[in-house]
């Protein structure tokens, strides 16, 4: 409810003309630094002969956090998804479009490769039956990148750059089951960050855990926003204008705005975003 | 108030029809269980566990050789069926798509329902007569195939009790199919799968048919597995069969025994996956 509230005082404190050119001309520059890390264009996506994303375009830049924020099933977490390919485990799934990493086709490359460069953290904790360490060693292991005492060492760095260390250094071979959902969920991120992924998804990360683990995991966000691209997917509004530099809203398939957050928040050029963000729907 | 009353009293009365009913489909393992523990438990002594069984007609003796024999057997059956069966039922739950999985499953199915003397004729003509003679080989090649359906359909069931963010998570570190399957999702079902298969070597470990013309029967110690071995079932099966009273106090002792026995393994085997089960419901 709050979030709405904060929102709305946003919007109608926007009403005042002047402001938002302010804010437009400040990200300016901002914009200009980054480069685009992924580049969509006229993406489609089908489950057999239903469409669920309809010509998304979109320039995702590069060491930033985008949030992809609207309605349930309105296709957010799809995208999410055919950025890795994840979507390839699901029967008759298919996009088409032009989808590039570092101007390459997503769709060319080889899936290991892909997945190492775009890592995922998903909405429920997801960590494997075996132990903190093991875990976390499980995608250098999957890929060769570390063994011995190199490996530790990559498994203490991933372990500290998802602020989970001093937790667990002296548990690292119980099993990861032992830990809380928030923590579960920083293992799960440490476990992404192990294989240093260019750009990490993130799908709901925190839907399932209570405001104080909400609040480290955004703090994390920030942390590795130096090394990584974030794309978020969110239901929490107020959650999108903490932590995003950018932010997408989509409805019904299709990607109605994508501009830097402040604007979305303050000065959404489309009548359904506002009234999405104001809580009027959604 | 007469309407509440006759409501309390139609209550007791269905509640007593369903109770006796229930009652009775469970009456005869409890007078099985009952009887043989009357009849069998003054007869399982030091020596009827450790000795071997004295000449037909002398009074004494015990099944050490069968007791053995039916642990050798059961070892067997494990060789011949899980690996297979383990196997099988990976590929049934990661790896099939429509039609193959189809036909193995619909034949599993059916190996389950073949009566178990059918399979002992089937060991007999793929491992008896090619060895030329009975051995514990040929028995636990027949429990071993009555075995492998069991732990096929019951490792493709708990495969596919494992989540799909487990796969997930996984898959999107980059691993393949297979890799993801070895890792994660087999460690994940792995207490379940081992569960089934105790289950289900208790199922085969009261089988006599299959072993009849297989395994056969020896009144020694078979020496190594190419020999004909002893076991619980088909001893009990001969000595109940006989006339002599000192071989039907032995039958009931041994049938005590191995229904203890399968009971054990069962009960804990349960307990195991019932917690494991609520694990996964808080979890």
């Amino acid at each position: 409810m709050s979030e709405a509230v904060v929102a709305r005082a946003k919007v109608t404190e926007n009403l005042n003309p002047e402001k938002p050119q302010e804010a437009a001309r400040e990200l300016e520059p901002k914009r200009a630094q980054a480069e685009v890390k992924i580049k969509a264009r006229n993406v489609n996506f089908f489950y057999g002969a239903k469409q669920v994303l309809q010509e998304i375009s979109a320039d995702i830049r590069e060491r930033k956090i985008t949030a992809l924020i609207g309605p349930s099933g309105c296709g957010k977490t799809t995208f999410l998804r055919t950025i890795n390919r994840m979507y390839e485990t699901v029967k008759h799934a298919r996009a088409e479009g032009e989808l590039l990493l570092d101007n390459e086709s997503i769709f060319d490359l080889a899936l290991p490769h892909l997945r190492r460069r775009v890592g995922m953290v998903f909405q429920k904790p997801n960590p494997f039956p075996k132990s903190i360490f093991d875990n976390v060693a499980y995608g250098p292991r999957v890929h060769g990148l570390a063994n011995g005492a190199r490996l530790a060492e990559l498994v203490e760095q991933s372990l500290r750059g998802s602020a989970l260390w001093d937790e667990v250094k002296d548990s690292l071979h119980k099993s990861a089951f032992s830990l809380s959902g928030g923590q579960q969920q920083r293992l799960s991120i440490a476990r992404a960050l192990a294989i240093d992924p260019e750009v990490l998804l993130l799908d709901e990360p925190c839907s399932a855990l209570d405001p104080i683990s909400t609040a480290k995991i955004e703090e994390l966000l920030f942390s590795i926003e130096s090394r990584c691209t974030l794309v978020i997917v969110t239901h929490n509004m107020a959650q999108a204008a903490r932590v995003a530099d950018f932010t997408g809203f989509f409805l019904t398939g299709k990607l109605l705005e994508f501009n830097d957050t402040k604007t979305i928040f303050t000065n959404p050029s489309r009548k359904e975003t506002e009234d999405y963000i104001t809580g009027r729907f959604g | 108030m007469n309407r509440l009353r006759w409501r309390k009293i139609v209550n007791a009365v269905m509640a007593a029809v369903t109770g006796l009913c229930a009652l009775t489909a469970v009456a005869p393992l409890l007078f099985v269980l009952g009887l043989l523990a009357v009849k069998g438990a003054s007869s399982i002594n030091w020596s009827f566990l450790t000795q071997l069984p004295k000449p037909t007609g002398e009074i004494g003796g015990g099944m050490a050789n069968a007791i053995v024999g039916s642990g050798q057997l059961l070892l067997l059956a494990a060789v011949f069926g899980v690996p297979l069966g383990v196997a099988g039922g990976i590929y049934l739950s990661e790896f099939g798509g429509w039609g193959v999985p189809f036909v193995v499953r619909y034949a599993a199915d059916l190996l389950v329902s073949v009566p178990s003397i059918v399979i002992g004729i089937f060991a007999y003509a793929v491992v008896v007569i090619r060895m030329g003679h009975f051995s514990a080989i040929a028995g636990g090649f027949a429990l071993g195939v009555m075995l492998l359906p069991i732990v096929v359909t019951n490792t493709e069931q708990f495969l596919r009790t494992v989540p799909v963010w487990l796969r997930e998570g996984s898959l999107a570190l980059g691993a393949g199919h297979w890799k993801t399957t070895i890792s994660v999702v087999v460690p994940a079902a792995m207490q379940g799968i081992l569960t089934g298969i105790l289950l289900a070597l208790a199922r085969v470990a009261g089988e006599t048919a299959p072993l009849l013309f297989t395994a056969f029967n020896n009144d020694y110690w078979a020496r190594g597995f190419g020999q004909p071995v002893s076991s619980l079932p088909v001893r009990i099966y001969e000595y109940a069969l006989s006339p002599y009273d000192d071989y039907h106090r032995q039958a009931w002792a041994a049938a005590l025994l191995l229904l203890g026995l399968v009971l054990l393994v069962n009960v804990l085997s349960r307990l195991v996956l019932a917690r494991r089960m609520a694990a996964r419901r808080i979890a």
